[in-house]
């Protein structure tokens, strides 16, 4: 029987001496740090996380969260000023080289800040934790997702036709007969074709308004909508998304219902929206900028990792 | 049938692709930030032993494949059949075609338990023992007490393989062979 951790003792060490530094970071800046509720009543709608659910009594079913954003969106409704969360989140069927289906997060919000100011410290706590890993200039890159594409396929992301998308996707994948809607495309382009190339530590912005998730859609010097979310690539690998954050409840409550369309257009189940989480925004949401950084890829970068068991003390294989 | 969803694909697992039976040797999973995501799958043509790649989105499935590795023994050869038989008591036998044999010919001996891969009910592959023990029937005469010096010269197996022996083998020498290599081991006797 094997009982064994899957992570070496060092590289669990190596773990306890980050989480250290990443709380020793926000105690310097006067970041709170807070815990919310794992067992949630309500989760998200986004049709791409499927959350685990387990029965607390009978018939009352609770959702493991996927991430901590809107419990910590109540709390900055409620004034706590800025807070940051270490946890854990699920999610259903995620699973490979860089997913376990539990997995620590760490996640915080900047009442006050625009995305760029978190990407300022987003890149600060980087040269904290990873000092190695930024270039020699020590400041990390900046693209436009409309950039990126145009560098890496010589296609325009905005203005391309889904008919141009696809023949670009069929050119560099094998998804010949794969039925693909634009966003699906683009996403695959994204993660099985540039992101393997995004090596040096970048942070992409401007995401289209398709993929805004939670985030503010603004227009583009082009006149694109586009939203004011960000994500850190190092190393070839997805590090961090973050949002200059929606605030208007109506505007959010249209979402969750265009996500809940989607979602029964697939055939998957319907979320109830979290309508706590409606009635604070109601109230009232700071102006703020929130991001999310998985844990775990962090120590796979410090440890030189390439599989993320080989930072888990116990992979869900061996748990 | 039953079918298998991608983040079912494990290593060894036999579905059908494009109509033909496959093995998955790896499943890699990638997601973007938000949005699909996918599996890309490694996967071996059980028919001609080629290997493919595809991309799936993930929650996509495919068909189970209804193959089945049996431990059998080998009979004989008509010619155009090689025929085995199950090592389970039912004496249940199957008639293998060139195609799956395949490159196992060289490595047949009569008696010796073979790994037959039936799909369908038939066999699509032999694959023999890592290790078999055969009769030289051909090599040059060995040279008497020359049993540590280099230098090799071909033999000619009962199964019709031809594999490089020390000098010192004989005519009727039953040699160890390892069949992935196709490298001889040592003398048995």
């Amino acid at each position: 029987m094997r009982w064994q951790p899957d992570a070496a003792l060092n590289t669990l060490r190596l773990r306890a001496r980050l989480l250290a530094r990443v709380r020793d970071f926000f105690a310097e800046r006067d970041v709170l740090e807070v815990e919310t509720p794992l067992m949630c009543q309500a989760t998200g709608t986004d049709p791409h996380l499927d959350a685990l659910a387990l029965e607390l009594a009978p018939g009352d079913w609770r959702y493991l969260q996927t991430s901590p954003e809107f419990a910590m969106k109540r709390l900055l409704a409620a004034g706590s000023g800025p807070i940051y969360q270490l946890c854990k989140a699920f999610r259903r069927d995620e699973s490979g080289q860089r997913h376990n289906p539990e997995f620590t997060m760490l996640e915080w919000y900047r009442p006050g800040f625009d995305d760029g100011q978190l990407i300022d410290e987003v890149a600060a706590l980087m040269a904290t934790c990873l000092p190695s890993s930024l270039p020699d200039a020590g400041e990390i890159a900046r693209i436009s997702y409309r950039d990126l594409f145009r560098q890496s396929l010589q296609i325009d992301p905005f203005s391309a036709s889904d008919t141009e998308l696809l023949a670009c996707a069929r050119r560099h994948t094998d998804v010949e007969g794969m039925s693909l809607s634009r966003d699906d495309t683009l996403n695959l382009l994204m993660a099985l074709v540039i992101e393997p190339q995004l090596q040096e530590p970048v942070f992409v912005v401007e995401f289209p308004a398709s993929q805004a998730a939670l985030a503010q859609i603004i227009q583009d010097q082009h006149g694109s909508p586009v939203a004011r979310r960000f994500e850190l690539f190092v190393a070839g690998m997805e590090l961090a998304n973050g949002y200059l954050e929606l605030t208007d409840s109506t505007e959010q409550a249209r979402r969750f219902a265009a996500d809940n369309h989607q979602r029964k257009a697939a055939g998957l189940p319907v979320r109830p929206v979290d309508a706590r989480l409606l009635a604070a925004l109601e109230h009232g949401l700071p102006l703020c900028a929130g991001v999310a950084l998985g844990f775990d890829r962090l120590v796979m970068l410090a440890a030189g990792a390439t599989h993320i068991r080989e930072v888990l003390s116990f992979v869900a294989d061996n748990a | 049938m039953a079918t298998f969803s991608t983040n079912e694909f494990k290593p060894g697992l036999k579905v059908l692709l494009d109509g033909d039976p496959c093995s998955i040797l790896d499943n890699e999973f990638v997601k973007p930030g938000k949005g699909q995501a996918f599996n890309r799958v490694k996967l071996r043509n059980l028919l001609n032993g080629r290997v493919w790649e595809r991309t799936f989105k993930s929650g996509e499935s495919l068909e189970a494949a209804d193959v089945m590795e049996t431990d059998m023994s080998y009979l004989y050869s008509d010619g155009e059949f090689w025929h085995f038989m199950k090592t389970d008591g039912s004496f249940e036998q199957f008639p293998a075609d060139k195609a799956a044999v395949a490159d196992a010919l060289n490595w047949l001996k009569e008696e010796d338990v073979y790994v037959v891969t039936l799909y369908n009910g038939n066999p699509i592959s032999v694959t023999p023992p890592n290790f078999v023990e055969i009769e030289v029937v051909e090599t040059d005469p060995g040279l008497k007490g020359d049993t540590a010096q280099g230098g090799s010269k071909p033999a000619t197996l009962a199964s019709g393989a031809v594999v490089k022996v020390p000098l010192f083998v004989n005519i009727g020498d039953v040699l160890r062979v390892d069949t992935r290599t196709g490298e001889y081991q040592n003398r048995v006797r």
